[in-house]
């Protein structure tokens, strides 16, 4: 394929914070153009927020992030959490086709057809999206990964639900994303991928300090 | 290539008029109301047409905030407003598309059978011109402001009455202006002044709600 | 100033003493001002000794406003620099400001009963402070009804600001209404004021003031504690797995 990213990522000091608790804090990183990150860690120690907070939707509770990348465009990232994003009154086709045209893919019918194709829903089109088991949802998902190119791909468990077929292809994706010098960032159970870096949360669970005056 | 706030807004209104998408129940819900109206206060021509206008235009502001409470809920519940937020779309935009959508969707059908709901109310026939353009703009009011308590409220289960909690105060310029303006033609009075102010509210909510609506919606996926 | 106060340490070493004390002289003003304006103040001649519930009712009708004022500033003050003490002090003055709203209603109520002989007249002020209750009310839910304080105090921040822009033209529709729908009746604070009425007044208004201060204080240092308190338990289930 013809294009290609070049971004990176460096954090520093990032901390979150969820209700009264501190999930994560001094998370420093830099990560180079067509890297995996693999977040691993126990339930609740906050690989999810970590990933919301990377995507743009939470805020950190401080610490900085910069992506260092060629352009300035907000639209650089997908982001794929535990929801799927699926409408049960809606067909796949016409799923696809509104996340093509609003995630800016020039023809989105074509684009949707193609990536209905690769992540094995062709035959799927019309099925309305309360038809789809959870496995097909998550495909329906990965279309957007396929029709809109981005730099940087956010991932909450990926292989979730997937069966062997599923996750062979959300391997190859993520091969070809990082071959283009994409970033990929994915919360993981399980086993991992290949070369990939290993982020273990409970290193940055904080110690049982002071009470401190974070949030009062 | 189609801009994304264009794209949102006409899938939510095929998904508002899709099965499910529930935009007739406000519909439904006003006429039911409204048919009420004479059997609560007797079939008198007099009293129907001195208690008309305001029953009709309290009605609207009532059934303006039935769509309201899934108005962000459902996006927020099923991921959507995940997805759409990380896109890097601006909230704003989002907020708007939604609810002119769902307004369309929605409130126009609302504002089109107020003229009928008029009559049946004895009101004078030659007026339903204005009955319209009252129910119009006093429809997108009660939408926009209510938009933002449906942000506000996006995140709450059983939100409903949360959003009418905090949109209902800020309905009472619109509900003042359009129903003085619907007792005016009742009764063969000048209208223009009530009319115009209520078509400012509107015009006030539709270039103001947004940016609220936005920055709630911001808040309540945080 | 600001920034001293900025710090919850040094908020709460500095407020330790400072809400009882205000209580206090709250209440000292406040008994003064009493007695200044239902004893020692003379009679209004129109209305009789009915008037003298205007020394409640006047100066709570200021502070309702103000209140909201006060709540605007934090709100704002909360949202661009994203201070927790902001959004703290806001939502500590909103369940004030609402009873201040309440015993303007009520009295206004009281007082409409000799005067207009009814206890609720839809008059353009109380119907305007009426719908101020009702804001303030849906300002009260937003913090209830959101899981997390920092959630909670950016919508209701939100909310805050929607009700400062929407509060003039509500109080300007309400008055549009009610010369539409103009009735003869003595309005009800129509009454030339009196030197006599003036010290009173401003004296209640002093008490209120203070008060205000005082409540706020101590429902602050209140939801300091809580969320302390929350804080330590949640620690406490984080330590368990």
């Amino acid at each position: 394929m013809a294009n290609s990213f070049t971004i990176a990522l460096k954090l520093d000091d990032l901390a979150a914070v969820r209700g009264y608790r501190t999930l994560f804090e001094g998370m420093s990183l830099a990560l180079d153009p067509g890297s995996l990150l693999e977040l691993r860690g126990l339930n609740g120690a906050g690989k999810s927020t970590f990933l919301r907070i990377l995507a743009g939707l939470t805020r950190p509770a401080a610490g900085k992030i910069d992506w260092l990348c060629a352009s300035e465009d907000h639209a650089f990232r997908h982001f794929l959490g535990h929801l799927d994003a699926i409408k049960p009154q809606e067909t796949v086709r016409q799923q696809a086709m509104f996340w093509a045209s609003f995630l800016g893919v020039a023809d989105s019918r074509h684009s949707a057809r193609e990536a209905l194709k690769v992540v094995g829903l062709a035959n799927r089109a019309d099925v309305p999206g309360r038809g789809l088991s959870a496995g097909q949802r998550r495909r329906l998902a990965l279309t957007r990964l396929v029709m809109a190119p981005r730099a940087v791909w956010l991932l909450d468990e990926p292989l979730a639900a997937l069966d062997a077929d599923g996750q062979t292809m959300v391997r190859d994706l993520i091969k070809d994303h990082r071959k283009q010098g994409g970033l990929v960032i994915a919360a993981m159970h399980g086993e991992g991928f290949e070369n990939a870096q290993i982020l273990d949360m409970g290193e940055f669970t904080p110690r049982q300090s002071a009470v401190t005056d974070e949030v009062a | 290539m189609a801009n994304p706030v264009v794209t949102l807004f006409f899938r939510e209104l095929r998904l508002a008029w899709s099965g499910g998408g529930g935009a007739a129940l406000p519909v439904g819900f006003y006429a039911g109301a409204a048919t009420l109206t004479p059997l609560a206060l007797g079939p008198a021509p007099d009293l129907l047409r001195a208690a008309g206008p305001g029953i009709l235009f309290i009605t609207l502001a009532l059934a303006s905030l039935l769509p309201m409470e899934r108005l962000f809920q459902a996006d927020l519940e099923d991921g959507t407003l995940d997805a759409l937020g990380a896109s890097g779309a601006n909230y704003t935009g989002m907020a708007l598309a939604k609810t002119s959508a769902h307004w369309l969707a929605s409130g126009l059908p609302l504002s089109l059978i107020a003229p009928v709901l008029w009559v049946m109310l004895q009101g004078p026939g030659a007026a339903v011109g204005v009955v319209l353009a009252c129910a119009l703009s006093g429809s997108l009011a009660f939408f926009f402001i209510g938009a933002i308590g449906a942000a506000l409220a996006a995140g709450v289960r059983r939100g409903g009455l949360l959003i009418a909690l905090t949109a209902l105060p800020l309905y009472a310029p619109a509900t003042i202006f359009g129903a003085s303006a619907l007792y005016a033609v009742s009764e063969g009075r000048d209208f223009g002044q009530a009319l115009n102010l209520c078509m400012a509210c509107a015009m006030a909510a539709v270039a103001l709600g947004p940016f609220a609506a936005g920055a709630a919606l911001k808040t309540a996926l945080d | 100033m600001i920034s001293t106060f900025a710090n919850p340490h040094r908020f709460m070493k500095f407020t330790q003493w400072m809400g009882p004390a205000l209580l206090g002289l709250g209440i000292v003003i406040l008994v003064w001002g009493l007695y200044q304006g239902l004893v020692l103040a003379p009679a209004d001649y129109r209305q009789g000794d009915a008037a003298r519930i205007m020394f409640v009712h006047v100066p709570a009708a200021m502070m309702c406003m103000g209140v909201y004022a006060f709540m605007v500033l934090a709100s704002l003050s909360s949202l661009i620099w994203k201070h927790a003490l902001a959004d703290i002090a806001a939502k500590s003055a909103a369940p004030v400001g609402a009873v201040f709203t309440l015993i303007c209603l009520i009295t206004g109520s009281l007082w409409g009963k000799p005067i207009w002989n009814t206890w609720w007249e839809w008059d353009a002020r109380l119907t305007s402070v009426l719908v101020l209750f009702f804001i303030y009310l849906g300002y009260m839910a937003i913090w209830s009804a959101l899981e997390t304080p920092q959630k909670a105090g950016r919508a209701a921040a939100i909310l805050c600001l929607v009700g400062a822009v929407n509060i003039p033209i509500i109080k300007w529709s309400v008055d549009w209404w009610s010369t539409l729908h103009q009735q003869a009746s003595i309005t009800l604070t129509k009454i030339s004021l009196p030197a006599d009425y003036i010290v009173p007044l401003f004296t209640m208004l002093a008490a209120y003031g203070v008060l205000f201060g005082a409540l706020v204080i101590m429902n602050m240092r209140a939801e300091i504690f809580s969320r302390r308190a929350e804080m330590l338990v949640q620690r406490q289930y984080a330590s368990m797995d």
